[in-house]
């Protein structure tokens, strides 16, 4: 292994579109502004000029149209990674993951596959305000058919892309939009990593942290602020949110008879209440406390700084919460 | 007690609250009461301004649990009564229900410490230590500063009751004393102070036990080695009752050595802190002698049992309006009846009604307490 | 009938008595098949929703003729008749409205969602519009993977208000893929009359504004539909590219088995009716010497054969084990290498 290199998520990003290009042919990107202006993100920075028009294709403003062209392609032989500027814009393009990506391999009897790889940015923490802020990762979590992961460090990043294309399988991927310009030291060599695991970033006896994407870090500042209170959290990174790895968080939870859940989405209907009612399901006779969640206020996101940091989840919110819930406060 | 008038409220909506913090008070027909919120969070909506009256169980706040931008539970807080306390189901973690029937723990004997008082497997674990492994579960108990071990409090409070009518030659004084200035210099005295400094009856009653015991030094200590050992310090030990049951009487260190206004802040720590279950070991451990007052209520009189190794205890009834002879004139007074038990073996009742005495006459210059 | 370019028809110059049977045939197969669908609905054993083909059989069987095996099909909910027309087992095809495992999507989709790999059958699709983009994905990776195969996508003239439609026409021409699109124009969106939901309803002007070459056809004519469809396959494998066609036709049936048909007048569907893509086909072949009545009586008995068979290949299905419900979510995990 080579000595570990600092980079940030964004360059991960894209050393992994750039890995996967060059390993297979069959893969392309696609999508708004991917080519020439080398990505709303920046993550596809210079890889038209490496792999040309084709394979790094930009699309017309036509969502719907593009994600349908991705599963189409995948159907026809292709490995095309969809890129959508931000999780709303999606919307545009629900119909054909809901409707065509995650059905046909089941209603055509097992026939045909759609391995296809849709990447999204997503979250707020950016000042988009309401349109462009929003964690609807859920949406499609909730959709069987489709696999949804959240790379939530840069190691993940650099690695989930080729697991994903590996996949015969739909994979939406979720970056969250505050994570882009992260840095962290990864092995220079850094390459594929499962997409299947929760991970546990911390551990911990005293309380399960169950979060993913652009929480994570928040999380993990949380704990490590509660463990100079004496408080020992363990940090729980779901990694994949379908499917949820049911072993990691329930097993977390057995060890720490607590858990707090902390989802940049909306409460009502949110991951954390899927993940709530597993604990409840699985290890109820664990608990020591109520399973708790921390989520993001019930508004559309809005755009003054101080209003946007009232609405996520925030460090401090984590270290009240955990007071609160292991009785310290 | 049927309800009250909202005198004054400590937190404002939007402030956060926390666990055993007192948020209001309400003037009641057995004086004022704090209302203590047994949530953390934010107080959000008041549903009754000051002066404004309601009955016991009415909701006076709404409290908002803290989860920053989420909000979970909404608890109200309502005016308190003892009276009107209606049982409620044990609150049990599910795993501290699975570790009591795996260690054959009886959850009505284990206090909880968890979110909202709900009984945690380290609960259950304490209990089952303390009543498994007595002398051990004892030092832990003083090694913990969180919670408190009903079921080691009772069968020690048991075993000590048991050892003491058993081996305690028990004698009785019991005198009735007119606190009417007492109480009247109490009510000018809170009149100018906040709220939040206004002192309890309990207060000058403790403080002018201590100055009696200063003068009456031979029941202020304890019994060993078959001989009384006076003790130079008066530490007074204060019975608390706690909720679900049980009691405590942790000691005011060094009471006489304590303003009135001191003597009430260490109260009101002492019993914020018995009811978050927060004790330190020499509280529990270093009475010199105690006082069971039964406070609000229409008890005459209380007839107490010593808490061994102490040698004496007093018992003080509620204060009671009673026609009373008063410079030969039928007074309306208020009265306590205050019962002295002492070990017969350190002294006798002609001492105790000495400290009978000095008692009567330290209550009848509160101002000098 | 002639197409917006001004070209008329050819085809039926060299018109075969083969290729007249093969096109009667194929049209009397989608025809019983579909009757003894609705006497089975009645029966219910065959439930949910069918929508029949029954009067716009002309269009799947003579495009059909001009598509090659290595080119790919995608279809729309009605979709019995491209099934049939592509080559797909009458009997899989019963099956799976019948809801057995021997069924083409192992009783899954039912009859909206007839789906066949080894016909390049990528199902019917029940959203309107949306398997428009499908099909531009589908010529996108041929496209890209060197492969001179069309994908032929049908639709109805519904799906022309779909943004999908717009999106899917857009991205062809700009991207120069070869998709055939075929717009079935039945005049009625499900009840809704084309001209009280399009502002154009013209749907070919559409492909010309995307720059789309295109053309009219008289759908109820088996032999118009495969010249049209010829043509354009000819253009899209000479200079790559998407190419519209827009077939006029009718639907003698109703919507689906649950329609009270109160939006148009009998006397129409009565009209359509002695235009009907059969009677007229025949009359033509009959005239010209092509096929005699006996003929066409043995095809009559071959259908009915097949169609029997079909449905007892359907009675003797399975029903897939319930503990089999989850399978094919996903990829197993021994199907992944990638």
């Amino acid at each position: 292994m080579n000595g570990p290199v600092e980079m940030t998520y964004r360059e991960a990003v894209r050393q992994a579109l750039q890995d996967a290009l060059r390993r297979d042919d069959r893969v392309f990107l696609m999508g708004e502004d991917v080519g020439r202006y080398g990505g709303a993100y920046a993550c596809s920075k210079g890889l038209q000029e490496e792999f040309g028009e084709d394979r790094v294709r930009d699309t017309p403003l036509a969502e719907s149209g593009f994600t349908g062209a991705g599963i189409g392609a995948a159907l026809g032989g292709m490995r095309p990674i969809v890129e959508i500027m931000t999780v709303n814009f999606s919307l545009l393009a629900i119909d054909q993951i809901v409707n065509n990506a995650a059905t046909i391999r089941h209603m055509s009897g097992g026939q045909f596959s759609v391995p296809l790889v849709i990447r999204m940015a997503t979250g707020g923490g950016l000042q988009l305000a309401a349109q462009h802020s929003h964690s609807l990762e859920v949406w499609y979590a909730h959709v069987p058919g489709v696999r949804v992961v959240s790379p939530a460090t840069v190691a993940d990043a650099r690695g989930m892309l080729w697991t994903a294309l590996e996949c015969p399988d739909p994979v939406i991927m979720f970056e969250p939009a505050t994570l882009y310009n992260m840095k962290e030291a990864i092995p220079a060599d850094a390459g594929a990593v499962d997409i299947d695991r929760a991970k546990v970033r911390r551990e911990g006896t005293d309380i399960s942290l169950i979060t993913y994407g652009g929480c994570l870090p928040k999380v993990t500042m949380a704990a490590e602020h509660l463990a100079s209170r004496g408080i020992l959290c363990e940090v729980v990174d779901l990694r994949s949110l379908r499917p949820l790895d049911d072993e990691v968080i329930v097993g977390s939870v057995v060890k720490t008879h607590r858990a707090l859940i902390i989802d940049e989405g909306w409460r009502s209907g949110s991951l954390a209440a899927e993940i709530s009612s597993r604990i409840m399901e699985q290890a109820f006779y664990e608990l020591d406390a109520p399973v708790e969640r921390l989520c993001s206020a019930e508004v559309p996101i809005p755009y003054a700084r101080h209003l946007e940091e009232a609405a996520l989840p925030q460090t401090e919110d984590v270290i009240q919460s955990v007071l609160k819930i292991v009785g310290a406060s | 007690m049927e309800g009250g008038t909202v005198v004054e409220w400590l937190k404002q909506p939007g402030d956060e609250v926390h666990h055993g913090e007192i948020i209001a008070v309400v003037e009641t027909d057995k004086g004022a009461i704090e209302i203590e919120v047994f949530e953390d969070g934010i107080l959000k909506d008041i549903a009754a301004a000051v002066g404004e009256y309601r009955d016991v169980g009415d909701v006076i706040a709404q409290i908002e649990g803290v989860a920053g931008a989420g909000v979970t539970s909404s608890e109200s807080v309502a005016v308190g009564g003892s009276d009107t306390s209606t049982p409620r189901r044990i609150r049990v973690s599910p795993a501290a229900r699975r570790r009591a029937k795996d260690l054959d723990v009886d959850l009505d004997i284990v206090s909880g410490t968890g979110v909202a008082g709900a009984i945690t497997i380290s609960d259950v674990e304490r209990t089952a230590g303390a009543t498994g492994q007595g002398a051990e579960a004892e030092a832990k108990l003083e090694n913990r500063a969180a919670g408190i071990d009903l079921v080691r409090m009772r069968s020690a409070i048991g075993a000590a009751m048991t050892r003491s009518k058993r081996e305690i030659p028990h004698y009785y004084v019991s005198a009735t004393i007119d606190v009417t200035r007492m109480t009247s210099w109490l009510a000018t005295f809170n009149e100018e102070v906040p709220v939040a400094e206004r002192i309890l009856p309990a207060v000058p009653l403790i403080k002018a036990v201590a100055r009696a015991l200063d003068q009456v030094p031979q029941i202020n200590g304890t019994w060993a080695d078959d001989a009384f050992q006076a003790s130079k310090e008066i530490n007074i030990g204060v019975v608390i009752a706690l909720r679900g049951g049980g009691l405590v009487a942790p000691a005011i260190l060094n009471t006489n050595e304590l303003s009135v206004a001191e003597l009430m802040a260490k109260l009101r720590d002492l019993s914020g802190r018995v009811r978050q279950g927060h004790m330190r070991g020499s509280e529990l451990t270093g009475s010199t002698f105690t006082i069971s007052n039964v406070g609000e209520g229409n008890v005459e009189a209380i007839l107490p049992i010593i808490y061994p190794p102490q040698v004496a205890i007093l018992g003080i009834g509620s204060i009671n309006v009673r026609p009373w002879v008063v410079d030969g004139e039928v007074r309306r007074r208020q009265l306590i009846t205050a019962t002295l038990a002492g070990d017969h073996r350190a002294s006798d009742g002609r001492i105790g009604a000495r400290f009978l005495g000095a008692l009567d006459k330290l209550l009848q210059e509160p101002e000098a307490l | 009938m002639t197409g917006p370019d001004g070209k008329a028809p050819n085809f039926d110059d060299t018109l075969t008595r083969e290729h007249a049977r093969v096109l009667v045939a194929k049209m009397v197969l989608i025809r019983r098949f579909e009757e003894k669908c609705a006497e089975l609905y009645s029966t219910g054993l065959i439930r949910g929703f069918l929508h029949l083909y029954v009067g716009e059989e002309a269009n799947a069987v003579g495009v059909m003729e001009a598509l090659g095996p290595a080119d790919a099909i995608v279809a729309t909910y009605r979709e019995h008749g491209h099934a049939l027309a592509r080559g797909v087992s009458a009997g899989a095809i019963m099956a799976e409205m019948f809801g057995k495992v021997e069924g083409t999507s192992r009783g899954r989709g039912g009859s909206m969602h007839i789906f066949d790999a080894a016909t390049k059958f990528y199902g019917g699709n029940a959203i309107v519009g949306g398997g428009l983009p499908l099909a531009v994905g589908l010529a996108l990776a041929d496209k890209m993977q060197g492969h001179n195969n069309i994908t032929c996508c049908f639709f109805g003239e519904g799906a022309a208000a779909e943004g999908e439609f717009h999106e899917s026409l857009n991205l062809a021409a700009l991207w120069k893929l070869p998709v055939l699109f075929v717009c079935e124009n039945n005049l009625y969106a499900m009840g809704t009359a084309l001209e009280r939901s399009e502002s154009q309803t013209e749907i070919y002007r559409h492909a010309q504004s995307y720059n789309v070459p295109s053309e009219v056809v008289d759908g109820m004519d088996v032999l118009a539909v495969e010249a049209a469809a010829r043509r354009a396959c000819d253009k899209i494998r000479k200079e790559g590219g998407p190419y519209f066609l827009e077939n006029k036709t009718y639907r003698f049936r109703a919507h689906s088995m649950f329609d009270a048909e109160l939006y148009r007048e009998k006397t129409e569907v009565e009209e359509w009716k002695t235009r009907g893509p059969i009677v007229s086909f025949l009359d033509k072949v009959k005239s010209e010497g092509l096929l005699a009545d006996h003929d066409i009586e043995n095809i009559e008995q071959e259908v009915a054969a097949e169609v029997a068979e079909a449905v007892s290949f359907a009675e003797r299905g399975e029903f897939e084990p319930i503990g089999d419900l989850a399978r094919d979510v996903y990829t197993p995990e021994a199907e992944a290498a990638p």
